[in-house]
């Protein structure tokens, strides 16, 4: 544990630019040193998860660093708060944590961080260049960062990832490094029904079947024909990050190291091999959902990650303006809220019964009613944290299926209604 | 018998009744930031508390909030008395790098083998930075 600071980086440390920025570089210095790694490297840019409010400690940490005069050195986003600033839902957060939460929210603006508040940054835009370093934080967007553009990042905690971000830099260790980035292990998926590839929900049980079968290694889907699509990716890869602690996965012919090492990745990756079947997916979709065909269900959430403008106008068609019996929460980021304000999208949703949550989402902060209700998804990452952080029983299914079920008011499945 | 450490997070010397963990733990949505409960009603240890106990950790999962779990752990004065971990954890060992710029008083952490660890379970231990971790007599 070695970490060779250079004499720029210890004057920094010692107060040269200031106390806050001194406070973050020891912090990134300290965080290198316990990772064992031997230098710091430049980054492009970051993905801010610590303004989520967990406690008055975290508000009074962010609130020293601007005191100190620290300011993000590269480009920063943020992930979501525990408030939504822009009024769309009502948050169920009691002072004196609510204004504790807002300070907190405000400390990271102040500190020069781009006010996104969203888990997918790269649909607003920031999609750092292929083979560059970067600190990105919220697993989701860590793993869409390393699989779907091929930069390069660990999976960054609550204060490193606003320490990187003002220092500019990060300790150079684990997925930094192109030796750790190989697959070691092959999940081949081409046994599987083409028909079931082409559905959406297909995505999200796969991802969770693949977290939990390949945890933190680096792995090589085979069996894919084509690319499936931006948001069928960012479900595979919300699944696997939250069912295992999944940080970089590579799909065969799809993803952008895969596609430009193939013959390389397909040698490393054949040492050892999980061949998925449909049993295996049938039981992988049947962990989501922690009720059995309950007769009524108590809302719906959507939007984990957050909704692209492309999965509200196949929300639009499916609900075909019709009335909603039960809530449906749709988190998405303040971006896709301004287009569909703007093209007089969002009343007309709203109208028929749908809760949009912006800037925030449902499993991080209390906004559904406290009951102990069932709710139905089609994320794979509200499936996971939903029974624990809300209260609520899982029902899982495709988006159509959630949306039948909040006209209904009770579960409706496919296959039921053919 | 004194078993020496690699140290992870320099800090005070303290005393406690051991706390061993035999699975790893999400700190977030794992521990009560409130009352330093172990939450997690899948955990083997849920229910103990891992306020002012020598806390033995075979290895940590899931969130990157771990280290804003700990910080306020630390700020209300519910932390362990000194973490000793399987291997270092760049997240949740930042919430003890926070605390000491911060100026609140925070625990050591300490490397140890998970093999080991179950040999001090129940014991009142004496931890000491520079020389190890010793059971009280």
């Amino acid at each position: 544990m070695t970490v060779r600071l250079t004499a720029e980086e210890q004057a920094i440390a010692s107060g040269r630019d200031g106390s806050g920025t001194a406070i973050a570089m020891r912090i990134v210095a300290e965080a290198a040193r316990l990772m064992g790694a031997e230098r710091l490297i430049p980054i492009a840019s970051a993905h801010i998860d610590g303004a989520l409010y967990h406690g008055d400690s975290g508000t009074l940490f962010a609130e020293r660093l601007v005191k100190g005069g620290a300011r993000v050195a590269i480009r920063s986003t943020l992930n979501v708060g525990a408030l939504d600033l822009t009024g769309c839902s009502q948050i169920r957060l009691a002072d004196p944590q609510r204004s504790m939460a807002r300070r907190m929210m405000e400390a990271y603006r102040a500190l020069g961080c781009e006010t996104t508040w969203t888990c997918a940054p790269y649909q607003v835009g920031h999609r750092p260049a292929f083979g560059t370093d970067v600190a990105w934080g919220e697993s989701n967007a860590v793993v869409f960062c390393n699989s779907i553009l091929g930069a390069r990042t660990n999976r960054y905690g609550d204060f490193l990832d606003i320490a990187c971000a003002i220092t500019g830099q990060a300790p150079d260790y684990g997925l930094h490094k192109p030796e750790n980035r190989l697959p070691s292990i092959t999940f081949d998926v081409a046994a599987l029904p083409r028909s079931f590839l082409a559905t959406e929900i297909a995505w999200p049980v796969l991802g969770s079947l693949y977290g939990r079968e390949i945890g933190n290694v680096v792995g090589l889907v085979t069996g894919i024909d084509a690319d499936p699509g931006e948001d069928a990716l960012k479900a595979f890869g919300a699944a696997a990050a939250s069912s295992g602690a999944v940080g970089l996965f590579h799909i065969a012919g799809v993803t952008p190291e895969a596609r430009l090492n193939a013959g390389e990745f397909h040698e490393a990756a054949s040492r050892c091999r999980i061949v998925v079947t449909p049993a295996m997916v049938a039981e992988a979709r049947a962990r989501l959902s922690t009720v059995e065909r309950p007769t009524a269900i108590d809302a719906v959430a959507i939007g984990s990650p957050h909704l692209s403008l492309e999965e509200f106008t196949r929300l639009e068609r499916l609900l075909a303006g019709r009335q909603l019996a039960v809530p449906l929460y749709a988190c998405t980021g303040r971006h896709v809220l301004s287009v569909l304000d703007r093209n007089g999208r969002r009343k007309p949703l709203e109208n028929a019964g749908i809760v949009i949550v912006a800037d925030t989402c449902v499993v991080v902060t209390p906004i559904m009613p406290d009951i102990k209700g069932v709710l139905m998804t089609n994320s794979g990452k509200f499936a996971h944290y939903a029974p624990a952080n809300t209260g609520y029983s899982v029902l899982y299914g495709s988006l159509a299926e959630c949306v039948e079920s909040a006209v209904a008011g009770r579960p409706i499945f496919m296959e039921d209604a053919a | 018998m004194t078993v020496p450490c690699e140290i992870l997070v320099e800090g005070p010397a303290a005393a406690g009744e051991a706390l061993v963990l035999t699975a790893p733990i999400s700190f977030w949505g794992g521990v009560d930031p409130k009352t330093g409960r172990i939450a997690d009603p899948k955990h083997p240890q849920h229910g103990e508390n891992i306020a002012g106990r020598v806390l033995f950790l075979p290895g940590t999962i899931g969130s990157s909030s771990a280290s804003a779990v700990l910080l306020e752990l630390v700020r209300a004065g519910l932390a362990p008395a000194a973490i000793v971990m399987h291997e270092p954890d760049a997240i949740l060992l930042l919430g003890l790098i926070v605390a000491r710029e911060m100026g609140w008083p925070a625990p050591a952490a300490l490397k140890l083998d998970r093999a080991i660890h179950a040999a001090f379970s129940g014991k009142r231990l004496e931890v000491s930075p520079q020389t190890g971790i010793r059971a009280a007599a």
